[in-house]
């Protein structure tokens, strides 16, 4: 049985392999570009706009007003990073209710792909608003010793985010892949509409966990630019 | 092999190329939108709120010149009463005044026909008291009434006291015009002679002597000399009538005037 889609290999150089979730994540990618590209070109600044006008701009807008309940005050500064995991992520397991599809999120490497794109978001937001000092300051609050433990918590939190991701999708598609020997008839169905709940939720708690992360930190620096 | 280093870095690159993507053709895009429209809408409803403060102003604005138009038309109604009213007492007043006057008028007209009617009434009685005498006299008595009237203004003359001779011979003779005989009807040559001798011989005249006959304004016969006159006439009487007629016709002046008031 098959865990990963980066086992199946297209085309293998060396180091360099294109396997399903790289195809699968360009698919997805050349979609949501194409697709903004599509709808934002006839963009009206008028009070009366097109549906799928007012469905991005709920879309948008929802994301930013989460960044905003969460903490973070600019929230146009985080919308891109933020917004694009978030969507990603639902695209991606979404997908699932088509019965070829293998969401690229079932990777480990895809997973942790993001979750380091996180760990490394986080002290780019920083310190481009706080600075580098205050962003390095904040690692010995309250106390010096609580170094090793708060660089320990950056990289468990990290390797969190990826696991938990990885986990769910690929559990979920694990257990229709099961299900489907098993009882090909009704429960694959039930099984696939679960699925595509826990892919929803587990994209909003990957966004929502990465904007605590930098909302977090940035609470620290924060502080440090105050005093 | 559950985790491949190429698979990560690729995911990786794929996820930045994304965010740049998606910042560049969908999120900047919307949120420009969505700005532009935010302004637009602010943009309106100031516009609106200007209109409406604009509308607010108009309104007040035409509130107040309804109330002054109000006002004025007010004030211009008390002055077009006050004028009307002014103007009716001035209308009045002329009325009253040209009332008055043509009350005068009438009365005027009405005392001038009372005159002229007494005078005519005075004059036909003469006429008719004479002329009735006269016949009354021719027929019944065979006497003249001319010859008789002279006789007897002849007859006064001569039956003057000496007193009253001297104070007529005064009055008369320093007359520088001629003495006047006027009578109602022409005095004969006989009688003229008469009247003549009697006065040189009794007034001691030496003037001349004018004989003049008026039968509309003497009732009998005057001697008028230098502001004097003696009169054998029946003006008494006739006084007496036009008393009593001035009485009878002012009754009925005065009762005309009440009906005309």
């Amino acid at each position: 049985m098959r865990i990963s889609p980066d086992d199946v290999v297209f085309f293998e150089y060396g180091f360099v392999k294109l396997n399903l979730t790289i195809v699968t994540t360009w698919i997805l990618m050349a979609f949501m570009a194409i697709g903004s590209v599509l709808i934002t070109r006839k963009l009206k600044s008028r009070v009366k706009v097109t549906r799928w006008q007012s469905v991005l701009e709920m879309i948008v807008t929802g994301i930013k007003q989460q960044i905003e309940e969460v903490g973070l005050q600019k929230a146009e500064r985080y919308l891109a990073f933020l917004g694009t995991l978030f969507l990603f992520l639902l695209l991606s397991n979404l997908l699932t209710i088509l019965p070829i599809y293998e969401p690229p999120t079932s990777s480990l490497s895809t997973t942790a792909a993001l979750a380091i794109s996180v760990f490394f978001a986080v002290p780019f937001f920083n310190i481009s608003e706080h600075g580098i000092l205050n962003y390095l300051k904040s690692y010995v609050k309250p106390l010096p010793i609580m170094l090793p433990f708060h660089i320990i918590s950056e990289f468990s939190r990290t390797l969190a985010l990826a696991v938990r991701l990885f986990g769910n999708m690929m559990s979920g598609v694990m257990i229709i892949g099961i299900l489907l020997t098993i009882t090909p008839l009704i429960f694959p169905i039930v099984m696939t509409a679960f699925g595509l709940l826990t892919g929803s939720v587990q994209a909003y708690i990957f966004t929502i966990l990465a904007s605590v992360f930098i909302a977090a930190a940035a609470q620290e620096s924060g502080k440090e630019t105050e005093t | 092999m559950l985790f491949d280093w190429f698979t990560l870095i690729a995911q990786l690159v794929n996820f930045l190329v994304l965010v740049w993507l998606l910042k560049r053709y969908l999120y900047k895009p919307i949120l420009d939108a969505i700005d532009e429209r935010e302004n637009l809408i602010s943009s309106q409803l100031h516009a609106a709120e200007a209109t409406r403060t604009n509308a607010l102003k108009e309104l007040e604005n035409y509130q107040q010149k309804n109330t002054d138009f109000d006002q004025q038309r007010h004030d211009l109604l008390i002055g077009a009463i006050s004028e009307v009213n002014l103007e009716r007492q001035k209308l009045l007043e002329q009325t009253r005044k040209e009332v008055e006057a043509l009350r005068f008028h009438l009365q005027e007209s009405l005392r001038t026909e009372q005159l002229n009617m007494g005078s005519e009434i005075i004059r036909r009685t003469r006429t008719e008291v004479f002329a009735i005498v006269r016949k009354t006299l021719a027929d019944l008595a065979g006497v003249n009434l001319e010859d008789q009237m002279a006789g007897v203004f002849i007859s006064r003359i001569n039956g003057l006291k000496t007193d009253e001779k001297e104070f007529f011979y005064l009055a008369l003779n320093h007359s520088e015009k001629e003495i006047s005989i006027r009578s109602m009807f022409k005095l004969s040559m006989n009688q003229q002679d008469a009247i003549h001798t009697v006065l040189k011989n009794n007034l001691k005249i030496s003037a001349g002597i004018n004989f003049e006959t008026l039968p509309d304004t003497v009732s009998g016969i005057e001697l008028i000399a230098n502001g004097f006159k003696v009169s054998w006439t029946i003006d008494d009487y006739l006084a007496s009538l036009e008393t009593h007629l001035a009485k009878l016709l002012n009754q009925n002046t005065e009762t005309t005037s009440e009906n005309i008031t």
